[in-house]
């Protein structure tokens, strides 16, 4: 009960202090340049100043945000990269060399090019197909809720579901797992899938992907519909058969979102950290970058220096990314 | 061949067969989870939750009375009882064995022959009857195995234990405590900064902008340990515990921004200018335009950021378990189910429940608000796409 009230009273505090700076700053304005002073000239001089002034009041907290949570970091990792563990000595380039050298990180990346490949495209391929079943038939958009739903589950909550499907039990005892009881059923050999090198990789990324399909589905579907109809049904008259039709009439047409769903899934990929954590924690060759530099944030009390090390590189595989993105934008903008 | 209205009806079955399949395959694993969540636990993990429906078969060892309570009949020695009784299930015995290597020899109501011409018969209803030629000796009962078919039993034990024995319930209000704020906050400081980038004429408006979309890429894990070791400085400065609720509203605030910055920019520059300009002309200033009409208008783009905001805040574990720290009072919902699944890995009764517990908030936003977060999904990905 304590708790939820003295919750209650900061989370009061902490929203009214927001609301207060926003209402007193432009208040504030208002007061010290009044747009009916006593000449003329002055108002028209003040309202120019409140122009130029009152901008800055309303991005001044979301550029102060992004500065010290975005900004500074990711320099202040870049300068921490080259200092040793407690972030004191500078050691140059030694982390780096000592990075390329590690056999661990050999394996994340490995293991991160395995996802990064593997994750968008499935969850694509899967979320186009059932954008255009699901368009087709009547209760397609329930069909839908239930695909996207996964969207809502937390990676962790995601990561027990799968670790019950892939339970295992030693031979003899019945198989609660899915997976395993299916394996059973179909006259193979119950595995304990989670510690199989290579191929356990795969299972974990399974999870991802059917986290990530409904996000691809939505928006896919919405570019589905946007194909004009004129399109397809000229298909239909040269005889196109629906295989034909999706993929070299509708799938052409929508090349541009399929690029955009690709490149967010392949993001989420670069950051993705709480399944491997909670599903083997980087074990039995299954570690990724992500994962591999929060381990090092903490390991043996923490190596600040190559724990940043890990994250300029996962920094560095999204800058080709997010030049792609602001030259998109930049289109974007020049068109309207 | 063309295909039109000839052909549909066996192609529209193929479609739906597999909708109906894909579905089946995305929602399969969180039924399992919510059925083995209200199973009883000794009949989750004996048998895998498709079978909750059926009785759920156990191969049990129970001991018959020992020889005290052995009776002389006829010049037999009986020892009676009932063994269902003596390991305490509800079910119906559906084989028995008095030996290791075979513990399902007989059927229920079949006499078995021992040793010695000791002879055991188990009834369906778990009655039994030991008999011997010569005295029962020793101190203790012979052992039975049994299998027991046990109705299905549903049951809200686990979640009654997980919330009161396992800390689900104090890591339920921290997660709130977390989370509602850190969706309020960023959303009132990104609608400002979207205005002004939308509307307001200033130097550097388009930089700006790049700036926005750039961050929106930008991996978190990249932000973590320069911010602990400010947040660490700041604590020592301050003389405050480093690891605050104010620390991780604003953390995720900063994390939000961009995204929440984004698509309310591209929401409220689409809305019509003259509302705007005649506005202007009436001489009202940007932030009484602002309140008044620019924040009811955006309320679908609002709406949609705030509901993509609390998804990713409750699901979150990483900023939590770097800002927030692991001590029992602060341990979000993620956080203890991390925890649970180490130490209590092979409990699958207090995982299934505790991991359905955490999910049920999302689910239920999930639902009730779907078109929002479909919306703010378009606004964001397939503008002019």
């Amino acid at each position: 009960m304590e708790q939820i009230a003295s919750a209650l009273g900061i989370v009061v505090v902490g929203v009214l202090g927001c609301v207060v700076y926003f209402v007193g700053s432009n208040w504030f304005l208002d007061r010290l340049y009044p747009a009916d002073a006593a000449s003329p000239e002055q108002s028209v001089r003040n309202l120019a100043m409140v122009h130029r002034i009152r901008p800055w009041l309303f991005l001044g907290p979301a550029l102060l945000a992004l500065t010290l949570y975005l900004v500074y970091p990711a320099v202040a990792s870049l300068i921490l990269s080259v200092h040793d563990k407690n972030g004191d000595t500078f050691i140059g380039l030694n982390n780096y060399i000592w990075l390329f050298q590690d056999r661990e990180f050999h394996q994340a990346m490995f293991n991160n090019i395995l996802w990064l490949v593997f994750v968008p495209a499935m969850s694509t391929f899967f979320g186009l197909v059932i954008a255009a079943l699901t368009d087709r038939i009547w209760w397609g958009n329930i069909a839908k809720s239930l695909i996207f739903m996964p969207m809502a589950i937390s990676f962790i909550g995601a990561s027990i579901i799968w670790k019950f499907i892939y339970e295992y039990r030693g031979e003899g005892s019945v198989q609660i797992g899915l997976l395993n009881a299916v394996v059973e059923a179909m006259g193979m050999e119950p595995q304990a899938w989670i510690t199989l090198p290579f191929w356990n990789n795969f299972f974990l990324m399974i999870i991802l992907v059917w986290i990530q399909t409904g996000f691809a589905m939505v928006i896919l579907s919405a570019a589905l519909r946007g194909i004009p109809e004129e399109t397809i049904e000229a298909a239909v008259i040269d005889g196109a058969n629906g295989v034909q039709i999706f993929f070299y009439i509708m799938v052409p047409q929508i090349w541009k979102t399929i690029a955009v769903v690709w490149t967010t899934i392949t993001i989420t990929v670069l950051k993705v950290f709480d399944i491997v954590f909670a599903m083997t924690n980087g074990q039995w060759d299954t570690q990724v970058l992500a994962n591999l530099m929060f381990s090092w944030m903490f390991r043996g009390g923490g190596d600040f220096g190559r724990g940043a090390t890990i994250a300029v590189i996962i920094m560095l595989l999204v800058v080709p990314i997010m030049i792609w993105n602001i030259r998109q934008a930049n289109a974007e903008n020049k068109g309207l | 061949m063309i295909s039109g209205s000839k052909t549909k009806s066996p192609l529209m079955w193929v479609v739906h067969l597999s909708v109906v399949l894909l579905v089946l395959l995305w929602t399969m694993p969180t039924i399992g989870l919510f059925v083995s969540s209200i199973r009883d636990k000794d009949q989750l993990a004996v048998s895998g939750w498709w079978t909750a429906l059926f009785s759920s078969e156990q191969n049990l060892i129970g001991r018959s009375l020992g020889p005290d309570s052995q009776i002389e009949k006829d010049g037999v020695f009986v020892i009676r009882g009932n063994i269902l009784e003596e390991t305490e299930k509800a079910g119906k015995i559906t084989a028995f064995g008095w030996r290791a290597q075979e513990p399902t020899a007989y059927e229920p109501g079949a006499v078995a022959e021992m040793r010695k011409g000791q002879t055991l018969k188990v009834e369906a209803d778990g009655s039994y009857e030991l008999t011997s030629a010569t005295k029962w000796k020793g101190s203790r009962g012979k052992r039975l195995f049994h299998t027991v078919a046990s109705p299905p039993i549903f049951t809200l034990d686990n979640y009654r234990e997980v919330l009161t024995a396992e800390g689900i319930g104090r890591s339920f209000i921290n997660s709130l405590t977390v989370t509602i704020p850190s969706t309020i906050i960023p959303i009132l400081i990104a609608a400002f900064a979207a205005y002004a980038l939308a509307w307001m004429q200033f130097p550097g408006r388009a930089i700006l902008v790049a700036v926005v979309v750039g961050l929106l890429v930008v991996p978190l894990q990249m932000s973590l340990i320069p911010l602990l070791q400010l947040y660490n400085k700041i604590g020592a400065f301050m003389g405050v515990p480093a690891k605050t609720y104010l620390g991780i509203w604003l953390a995720h605030t900063g994390f939000g921004l961009p995204l929440a910055i984004y698509l309310l920019r591209n929401y409220i520059s689409e809305l019509p200018k003259e509302i705007i300009e005649s506005a202007r002309v009436d001489g009202a200033s940007h932030f009484d335009i602002f309140i008044k009409i620019i924040l009811p208008l955006s309320f679908p783009a609002l709406a949609s950021f705030a509901i993509f905001q609390f998804l990713w805040v409750w699901n979150d574990l990483l900023v939590a378990m770097v800002f927030l720290g692991n001590g029992e009072d602060q341990l979000v919902l993620t956080g203890r189910l991390r925890e649970m699944l180490g130490s209590r890995g092979g409990n699958w009764e207090i995982l299934t429940a505790s991991a359905f517990i955490t999910i049920i908030v999302p689910l239920g936003v999930f639902f009730s608000l779907q078109r929002y977060l479909v919306r703010g999904l378009l606004a964001g990905s397939v503008k002019g796409g």
